[in-house]
Parts: C-alpha cells; structure tokens; sequence
C-alpha cells in the first residue's frame, strides 16, 4: 500500500521547536484524524508536509513510499513538486490572489498535477474539457458554477473559502491530503455538508489527515486512528471513540497523563505570549 | 556547458526575438547625424512642406536649444548630436502591403500588423522609422468622411484643418522634447472623425524603430468632431542596439461636444530607446476622452498623458500600466486638470518593478477657479517583486476650487511569501506562482481593453516575467 511516513519529526520556527519527535504513518485511502489543543502543533505538521519554507526541519523525515516499496524524500522538494507527487493542503487560512479567478488557477493546477512533468510554459489543459469537468464537480458539492468566476479567496465568506478548498481537493484528486481545520468558522450545516462533501472525494484512492477540534467533521469520515497532540508530539493514538471523548471532556485527562508534554505546551504559549508583547 | 538555466534563458531569447530583429533595409534618404539649423530646414525641404511649417520647425528648435533638460523625473544621458534624425525607408507609401518593399512588409508580418488588420482593424498605418510605409483605411468610412492619413500627408491635402490644430493643444514651448519633436517631426497619424459617426473598430498605427542611433519623432492629431466615436491604438517596438535611440511624440487630441475618443498605447521598446513623449488631450463639453497607456520596455520613459476637461460635463480617464525591469525606469502617470464646472476624472496607475527595475508613478489633478463640483479619483497601486526593485510616486495635486471632490488611494505591495507559498502547494512553480499573481495584480486594466489588445498586453506582461526567479 502507498504510504505517507513521517518518521522522528522535529521542526523549528525562529529557533523555537515546535515539534519534538512526531511520527504518523498514513495509508493511502486511510482517514486519520489528528486532535489537540490549540498551538499544539498540528496546523505546523500540515504546513511541512507541503514545504512552508517557513519552517525548518531540524530532524526526522518526510517519505512517500510507492506501492512497489520505493521511496521518495518528500522533504527534498520544493512545495510545487510535492504538489505534483500527489500532496494536498487545505489551509485553514487561504490566501487570496485577487485578479485571478478560481477556474482560471484550477486550470493550471490541475495541468501540472496531472501532468507532473510539465514545463513551463506548456499547453493548459484544453479549456473545453476543464470547464466540463469542473462544472459537474462543482454541482456534486453543490456549488454555483458562478463561483469559478471569482477571484481566489479574494472578499470570500469564511465558509466561501473553505468550499473552495473543497473544490480544489476535488479537482487535484491528491493521493494524500491534510485538510486543516476545514470545519473552522462554519454552521453546523455548513460543517455537515463538508463532511459529506470530503467523504464523496475521498475513498480507496486517497489518504486524509483531518485535523479539527471537532467530531463533526468526522461524522462521514470516521477515522481508523485518531491521534491526539500536545506540546508537539503525537501523545495518543486510539479509534473513533478517542475523537468523541475529546470532543465531549476535552484535553484534561491528557494533559494529566502526558505531564512532559503539557509542560512544553505551557513553555511554548509563554515564549508565543512573551513575544506578542 | 549548458545547463537548465541556460536553455531558460534561451527560450526567452526565442520568444523576445519576436520584437528583436533587425532588417537589411537600405534606406533613400538619411540625414547626416545630429542636429543643427541645416537638418531641420533639409527635413523640411524633402518634405517639400509649404513655407508655414518650415518656419514653425526652424522656430521650434531654436526653443528647443533655448530650454534646458528637464531637471526631474529620469536621467537623461542623451547625445543630441549622435542621433540619425531622419531616415526616409522608401520613396512611396503603399496602398497595399505589396507596394510595401518586402524587407520592410516582412518586419510588419512578422510583428503580426497585416493580420490583424484583416480580423479586427478599421484602419491601419504602418511607420517605419522616418515615414509612414503603408497606410489603409476601411472603404465605407471613407466614404462617412473619416481622415485617416499619415501627418505629412494632411500637411499637403488637408491644410486647413491641420493647421487651425497643429501645436495649438501642445506648443512648441511646452517642454523640451514637444520643441525638439515640433523642428524635426515626420510620419504620425492624422484623424478626422466628422459629426455623428462612430468607428466600431479601432485604428491602428504601428510604429517601428529599425535603425541603430535613430530618433523618432511622429506626429498625431487626432480631432473628434462632436458627438463622434474612435478608438485609437498605437504600438511600438525596436530591436536591441548596443546605443541609444529616441523616440520623442507629440500627440494632439481634441474631443468636440458629446464626442469620444479612446487612445490606447501597448509598446514594448527594446531596452535601449529613450522614450519621452508628450501627450494631451482637451475634452468638451460633454465629450470622454480616455488614454490608455501600456509601458513596457525602454531604457527612461517619461510620460504623462493629460486631459484637460474644457467645458461643462467633460469627462477624463486615465489608465497606466507600467512594468519597469533590469535596467529600466518607467516614469508615468497622468495627468487631469479641470477647467469647468461639473467635470470628473480617473487616474488608475498599476506599476510593476523587478530585477532591479524602477517605478515611478508621477501624476497631476488640477483644479482650476471655477470649475465647481469637479470630481477626480486617483488610484495608483505599484508591486514590487524583489528587494532590488523600486517604486516611487509623486503625486501632485493643486485645487483652487473649494466645491469639488478629490480623492487619492495609493499601494505598494511586495509578493508575498504567503500568496507564493499558497500557489505552489497547488503544483505551480515559483516563476508560474509570481506571473500568476502579476497577471492578477494587473487584470482590473487588462479587462478594460478589447479583448485582442488584452491577449497582447498579456503576453508582453508574461514575457517580462520569463526568467524572473533565480
């Protein structure tokens, strides 16, 4: 099975270490979800396993392994080329690119992704058959085909942005996807329908890390591990029932179990909030 | 050795050769090189021009010697007197592209000008160096009474017009380079549009630098008769010369009542032309006068179209795209100045400076006593790509008028590592991330344009973007 292997994953910002030694193995057509309190990490694994060129790794590998057992060092590539390997992020906070439409970027994202060894400066995908493709995807996420039109993230609604991340996870088809916080800022309606929206993309073609603080999300997308985080270490690892436990008590039994971890937590919000001032 | 970055840049070489070829093309008649009294009467004479406008050049370039360089804006390290002035390609102007001699219909074919006159033009003129080589104008709108002709040309069969126009919106004395191009002008456009009639398609003039050390100096005139409609599109290219070359316009628009004219300017000149030219407008009652000013290229261009908004209802709009990259300095802006009541005006400047390049945005709104319930917007944006970029603006703005409505909005803004970043997760490479984003950055103007204009204006833009990372 393909794989994503993160192995021993220690990661720094600005000197301070964020993570400390993270493993997580993710099949491809596996739904794993990964909780925790806010700053413990999480939204910082998503962003290196895409390359922010933010972060340095100080430790630990990145690998996706091939169905034949080869392996790729994903920390050897720039961000577009692990794109082009089949790695996807959905950002909890997307920028926007005002002047450019939506379908107008699909169209060559999906050209280089689907063709991973275009140069620049080759053929787009023929217009006609993008558009198609991308209307019928956008009426399965019930979406008006209107939208396309607008610039990238740009005057978009919180929920507006999230359903264009959707749309894009759509279109690229990743063999792995992070899907960061896609339920923030959205209706319990809205976080419904992305649920369904995630779980109509997803399947044995690809793998998924949600990240979420919630267990909604995961009410289409029942996870086979879910992972908690804590002052940047995955602490805790169980089924389905560990997402609803920390969803209804919170995170005080795992702070009591992992004190190491907690202390680091509060370590690491007392430097963040030392800076702020 | 070759490698990758090479074949990169060899691949821009391709495309930029589009522009930068230069032609075998013996010419009749060549000026000896640099400036004197001698040369602006010998231009004259071989244009056999009548007395009149011998004596308006011969006044003109004793103010040109009269007026210091400009002090502001860019550095201007011109030799006056190692500059051809004046280069007569061909004896005759064609009719039809076979008339043209064929080093010359090949520059124009390669530049793509015939067939874009078969798809989508009204009218073209094809300038080539000195003189205007190919001149055509649609059959029914001859007929409406539309004057489409090269400058020279209206001098001869078109007098009386000309004359009660020629150098009265820009005189001599105005600057510098208006009395430089007022001793030695040659080629240009000539538009009359009568009363009532509405061109659907644009005119286009084309205008090419072929010759190494050449100045260019063409001539427009364009009157739009009241209640009237033309769009007017000029381009521009050289090839790349290790000297300098010059090209220094005047361009003269007045728009009657109710009338509306649109100029549209895409150059892209090599990086060695002088570019300085001036350009205004005066607009009537009721009348839309429009500039849109597309700067690519060029070693200095300064430029700063006007309208001057003359009577009641008059209304002026200027959109500015510059791109400044190594070894460039774009100086444009706008200018508006109200001089009756109830006129309004619109400044949109994008600039874009990289690898080096230099931005300027330099703009006037004027109100003068009077004119009430003027209103003017000015919006000017400038992004820079690098740190060794730069983008200035100097705004200017001067209101003798208490009731009027002036705003000014201003932004300078650096791709961000964020938006870069954003891109390239979605599989687009550095450079496609940045052009991508530069494409955006300029797509509220682009729309603006004709939809074959704007495909051009696109390509221009990516092709400055080729080979921008690294």
């Amino acid at each position: 099975m393909e794989q994503l292997v993160i192995r021993d994953l220690h990661v720094a910002v600005e000197g301070q270490e964020i993570l400390r030694g993270v493993d997580l193995t993710i099949g491809r057509g596996e739904v794993h979800a990964l909780m925790g309190p806010n700053g413990s990490g999480k939204s910082t694994l998503g962003f290196c396993i895409m390359g922010h060129p933010g972060y340095e790794v100080t430790a630990g590998t990145i690998e996706l392994v091939a169905a034949d057992g080869s392996v790729r060092d994903v920390l050897a590539m720039e961000p577009d080329e692990r794109a082009r390997a089949g790695i996807f992020l959905a950002f909890q906070r997307p920028m926007s690119i005002p002047g450019v439409r939506l379908a107008e970027f699909l169209r060559h994202s999906v050209t280089n992704i689907r063709n991973p060894d275009r140069k620049e400066g080759e053929e787009l995908m023929p217009m006609r058959e993008f558009r198609a493709e991308l209307k019928a995807k956008m009426a399965e996420l019930s979406m008006d085909p209107e939208f396309a039109k607008r610039y990238v993230n740009d005057g978009f609604s919180g929920g507006e942005m999230k359903r264009a991340e959707i749309l894009q996870l759509a279109m690229l088809r990743p063999r792995f996807a992070i899907l960061d916080e896609t339920d923030s800022g959205l209706d319990a309606d809205a976080v419904r329908l992305a649920s369904q929206s995630i779980a109509t993309i997803g399947g044995a073609e690809m793998g998924i890390l949600i990240i979420t603080h919630h267990e909604q999300l995961l009410e289409h997308n029942i996870p086979l591990r879910t992972h908690v985080m804590l002052g940047g270490r995955i602490v805790e690892s169980g089924g389905p029932e560990l997402a609803a436990e920390l969803h209804k008590r919170g995170y005080e039994r795992i702070r009591a179990a992992y004190p190491e971890a907690a202390a680091v937590e509060r370590a690491i919000e007392d430097s963040r909030a030392a800076a702020a001032t | 050795m070759s490698t990758a970055l090479d074949e990169a840049t060899d691949l821009k070489q391709v495309e930029f050769n589009k522009y930068d070829f230069r032609t075998d093309t013996p010419s009749v008649f060549k000026s000896r090189k640099g400036l004197d009294a001698e040369i602006v009467a010998q231009i004259s004479e071989m244009k056999q021009e009548p007395g009149w406008m011998r004596d308006f050049r011969l006044k003109s370039f004793e103010i040109f010697e009269s007026k210091p360089m400009p002090a502001w804006g860019g550095r201007l390290g011109i030799d006056f007197q190692d500059i051809y002035y004046y280069l007569k390609p061909t004896d005759h102007q064609g009719k039809t592209w076979d008339d043209v001699p064929d080093a010359i219909k090949q520059t124009f074919d390669r530049l793509g000008i015939p067939e874009a006159e078969r798809k989508f033009l009204a009218g073209v003129k094809a300038q080539f160096e000195s003189e205007v080589v190919y001149g055509s104008l649609q059959e029914d709108l001859a007929k409406q009474g539309v004057i489409f002709t090269d400058t020279d040309t209206a001098v001869r069969e078109h007098s009386d017009l000309l004359r009660e126009y020629f150098g009265t919106i820009i005189p001599p004395s105005d600057n510098k380079f208006a009395a430089l191009n007022s001793a030695v002008w040659s080629g240009g456009s000539f538009i009359y549009v009568p009363k009532g009639v509405k061109i659907e398609f644009p005119l286009q003039a084309y205008f090419r630098i072929n010759a190494e050390n050449m100045g260019q100096f063409e001539r427009t005139l364009i009157i739009v008769d009241e209640g009237a409609q033309v769009h007017y599109v000029e381009g521009c290219t050289a090839p790349m010369y290790s000297s300098e070359s010059l090209h220094s316009a005047v361009v003269e628009i007045i728009v009657k009542r109710g009338g509306r004219c649109r100029y549209t300017t895409i150059q892209n000149w090599a990086n060695n032309i002088y570019n300085l030219v001036t350009k205004r407008a005066m607009a009537y009652a009721d009348a839309t006068m429009e500039w849109v000013d597309g700067n690519l290229g060029s070693q200095l261009t300064m430029k700063y179209p006007a309208v001057y908004m003359m009577e009641p209802g008059a209304r002026g709009e200027i959109l500015s795209i510059a791109f400044a990259s190594a070894g460039q300095h774009q100086d444009a802006g706008a200018k508006l100045v109200h001089c009756a009541p109830n006129t309004s005006g619109r400044i949109v400047s994008k600039s874009i400076s990289k690898n080096g390049g230099r931005a300027s945005y330099r703009g006037l709104v004027k109100v003068e006593p009077g004119a009430k319930k003027s209103r003017s917007s000015v919006v000017c944006d400038a992004l820079i790509l690098d740190d060794k970029s730069r983008s200035d603006t100097y705004p200017y703005i001067e209101v003798e008028e208490q009731d009027v409505s002036i705003g000014h909005e201003a932004s300078v803004s650096k791709i961000g590592e964020e938006q870069l970043f954003y891109l390239m997760s979605r599989g687009l490479t550095e450079a496609e991330a940045s052009a991508m984003i530069v494409g955006g950055f300029v797509e509220p103007l682009i729309k603006e344009l004709p939809m074959e204009y704007a495909v051009e204006m696109n390509k221009l833009i990516q092709l400055q973007m080729e080979g921008s990372v690294g």
